[in-house]
Formats: C-alpha cells, sequence, structure tokens
C-alpha cells in the first residue's frame, strides 16, 4: 500500500469523513441492524455495491492522475459516477467528503493534475478526488481502490459502534473478514478503461435509505450528516 | 546548537539535520475573511445562551452569523431562530457524527464547509462565532477553524472544575464562569472559583457572568469587540 492510500484511509485523515455513517443511522433507526450479527449482512452489501462503485472510480482516477488525461476528462469522470449515483443524498454526501478530501489533500500532495480535477470539478467527488490523489503520489489504481473500499465499510463500522454502543473489538473482526481484495482487483482491472464503459454496481436499498436519513433530518434527532 | 532552516528564526533543537525546508505551517492570515469565534463547553453551561446574548450584543453593529454543532443537529440553531436574535438565514447547523470535539479540533472539514457557505451568502461576514456540541473539559477548537476561543463553564457543574484543568480551561482565550446568579444555591464558592481559574490561566482573562442579571452579556461582548 502507498502511504498516500494508507493516510486517506486513516480514519484520522481530515477530510471530513467522520459525520457520515454510509447508510448505517437510517437502518439502525429502522432496528434493520441491533446488534454485531447484524453488520456483516450490512457491511458486506454495502462493500459489494456503493464501495464496489466507489472503488472502480477511485482506481480509474489513479489511473488517469498517473497518465496525463486529457482537459474534460475529469468533468467527464464526474459526470459518469453521478450518473452511476440515483439517490441526491449520496451524491451530496460523496461531493461534501470529496471536498473535504481535496482541502486537506492539495496540502498533502499539492499538483497540476489536482488542479485541473479541481478547475474542472470544484466539489469533486469523493472517489475521485481520493484516487486522483493516491495517483498523483505514486500509489496504484488497487491502492486507491482498497482506500475507499475500505472507507466504505469502515465509516458504518465505526457509526455502529458510536450509535449502539457495539463491543469494538467485535466489530473489528467483521470488518478484518470482509473480502475487499477481490472488489479491488476487479476495479483495478477495469481502471483504464473509457470511464463510460465502467461497472455500474449498486444498491436501491441504500439509495432509498439515503435518502430517507436527509428526509428524517427535518423531522428527528440525527447525529451524522448521511 | 540552535538551527536556522531557512524561514528567519532559530530553533533550540533540530530533529531533523537533513530539513531545509521553509515552515509551510505559520499560521495564515486572517485577513480577507470573517474573524471567527468559537465557543466551547461541557454541556448545558450556557454556550447557546451566550451565543444569543452575542448575536443581541452585536448583531446591530457587526455583520456576524452563527454555526451551531449540536448532537440533537438542529436544537440550538432552532433556538437561536426562535430567540429572533439573527436572521435564521444567517445560521448554519451541522452534524458531528456522535464526536463533537472531532468536528472542531481533528477533522474540520464539516465546520469549515458551513462558514465558507455562509461567507458566499453574506459577503463582507465580519465574524462567524461557531458554537460547539456540548464536551468535556479536554474539546478545544484547532486553529485552524477558530481565531480565538472562549470556553463557558457554570457554576453548577461544581465550583472544582476551573482547578481540574484541561485544555478548555486553561488555554482558551476567554474562560466564561456562568449562571453567578445560581451560584448560592448550588453551594459553589465563587472566590473559589475564580481565584483556581485565574490561578490555573496565568494571564488570560477570565469572565463570571449571569445571563439573567445582564441578559447581552455586556462583557463578554466588549471582550469581542476588542478582537475586531
Amino acid at each position: 500500500m502507498d502511504l498516500s492510500a494508507l493516510i486517506l484511509a486513516d480514519s484520522r485523515f481530515p477530510g471530513g469523513g467522520h459525520v457520515h455513517s454510509g447508510g448505517l443511522e437510517e437502518v439502525v433507526s429502522r432496528r434493520l441492524v441491533t446488534a454485531v450479527r447484524d453488520l456483516p449482512g450490512f457491511l458486506s452489501g454495502r462493500l459489494r455495491t456503493a464501495g464496489a462503485l466507489a472503488a472502480v472510480f477511485a482506481a480509474a482516477s489513479a489511473h488517469a492522475a498517473a497518465r496525463s488525461v486529457a482537459s474534460g476528462h475529469w468533468a467527464l469522470v464526474d459526470a459518469e459516477l453521478d450518473a452511476r449515483t440515483p439517490s441526491l443524498a449520496q451524491r451530496e454526501a460523496s461531493r461534501a467528503q470529496g471536498r473535504g478530501t481535496a482541502r486537506a489533500g492539495r496540502i498533502a500532495w499539492p499538483s497540476p493534475v489536482l488542479d485541473a480535477l479541481l478547475a474542472e470539478t470544484p466539489r469533486p467527488h469523493h472517489p475521485v478526488v481520493l484516487g486522483a490523489l493516491v495517483g498523483v503520489a505514486g500509489g496504484s489504481p488497487y491502492d486507491a481502490a482498497m482506500a475507499v473500499a475500505y472507507l466504505a465499510v469502515s465509516g458504518p463500522a465505526s457509526a455502529a459502534v458510536r450509535l449502539l454502543g457495539l463491543d469494538p473489538f467485535a466489530v473489528n473482526a467483521v470488518v478484518a473478514r470482509l473480502d475487499l481484495e477481490s472488489v479491488c482487483s476487479e476495479a483495478a482491472a477495469v481502471a483504464g478503461d473509457d470511464p463510460a464503459s465502467l461497472p455500474s454496481p449498486g444498491s436501491p436499498a441504500l439509495d432509498l435509505f439515503a435518502e430517507a436519513h436527509a428526509r428524517h433530518h427535518q423531522e428527528e434527532v440525527r447525529l451524522f450528516a448521511s | 546548537m540552535p538551527a536556522e532552516h531557512g524561514h528567519g528564526h532559530f530553533h533550540e533543537v533540530n530533529f531533523d539535520p537533513t530539513a531545509a525546508e521553509p515552515d509551510h505551517y505559520d499560521a495564515a492570515p486572517t485577513a480577507g475573511r470573517a474573524y471567527r469565534i468559537g465557543i466551547g463547553g461541557p454541556v448545558g453551561s450556557g454556550k447557546t445562551a451566550l451565543t444569543a446574548a452575542l448575536c443581541r450584543a452585536l448583531g446591530d453593529e457587526v455583520n456576524l452569523a452563527v454555526v451551531t454543532n449540536d448532537i440533537y443537529t438542529t436544537e440550538d440553531a432552532d433556538f437561536l431562530r426562535r430567540a429572533g436574535v439573527l436572521d435564521p438565514a444567517r445560521i448554519e447547523a451541522v452534524q458531528t457524527g456522535a464526536c463533537p470535539h472531532t468536528a472542531i479540533r481533528d477533522d474540520i472539514t464539516a465546520n469549515l464547509d458551513a462558514v465558507e457557505r455562509l461567507e458566499e451568502k453574506f459577503p463582507g461576514l465580519d465574524l462567524v462565532i461557531i458554537e460547539s456540541g456540548g464536551d468535556n473539559l479536554t474539546a478545544v477548537f484547532s486553529r485552524g477553524l477558530a481565531d480565538s476561543q472562549i470556553f463557558v463553564v457554570d457554576v453548577a457543574g461544581g465550583d472544582k472544575v476551573p482547578r481540574k484543568g484541561g485544555p478548555g480551561v486553561t488555554t482558551a482565550d476567554l474562560l466564561v464562569i456562568n449562571k453567578i446568579d445560581i451560584a448560592h444555591l448550588v453551594n459553589a464558592d465563587m472566590t473559589v472559583m475564580t481565584s483556581d481559574a485565574h490561578r490555573m490561566r496565568g494571564e488570560l482573562p477570565v469572565i463570571t457572568q449571569s445571563l439573567v442579571d445582564t441578559p447581552d452579556a455586556p462583557a463578554v461582548a466588549a471582550w469581542v469587540r476588542s478582537l475586531l
């Protein structure tokens, strides 16, 4: 793993990730997740859908940052990820974290590539800017995919500990048993493809939970932004 | 052996003899953006009431806005809006993911976004007050988020709070001891509280106040004016 990918995947990285639960808060409020035994299914499902999509676009962005892409490429990648993210709430959560990652990342890994990305997409999607930063720093598409795939499950896992008071050792063990490698290998394998032909895994349930979470902000206590 | 490393001052100890880099981490100038004051302190100490009082005291003379970090998402923002002390559009609430201290200290992203949204909406802002979620005595604002910070404790928390210390009490630019009108009801010895506070804080200022007796927080408002 490249150091950049480790830093970006670290929960201590100041990129704004700690206020997002990846849908976990909504499923907790609906009592769909109540104990550690419910987490493997939720996290594995999230990994293989939202996590896989993030991994694909992070890998593609790392690949693009490492080769010199033509003007307009980042706007194209942004539009392709938008098209694969039907939930407005999820698009906003992704862009909020993307902007936060860019804020910290442009100080840590300044580069003309990042400047070009931010000129085309001032509020970039999280996987795109994270992948670009890893690519700029010399990491591989697989490293970038690992970082975002890990964040896709570590965020909800941490939120589960905070919201339900679950045993942190048991939750950590659930995360440790997830199969990130195959998701990330598949993402890395298509990293150089035309963005329009990239895979589009999705989870209608997570999309709907994200929308419901955003609506409930108006009505009841919500600790997480998404 | 002092080491000079290219930005005009010497360090007593140089941990890295290969370092000849200028210091990229000098504090950013505050010119060209609103001044940011953080208000932190334990739950129920009176942070929102002080924020409302400052809005009342300063709202007519200073172009200001507020960011709240409440656990109940919009409880404090709603209180401020209902209090009618500020145009509701000038109040932003952020969610802190069950970690109020993280949002003001370790990962200030959500708060910076809220501050920047307000600055875009209201060009020429002079002051943004960032009210922390209620937390513990160690919760202080990052210097990357707040230019100055006020730490609010209250007499009902016990008169030993100042001597318990922690970064909030010892390092905040201003310590406010709140609700002094009820000190006698909760057996808080104000002499002990203020002398402990001064002992813990050295030269840093301490203000005791009651928003029942002085609803517009005149002493704190004067301190804020002195910064702008």
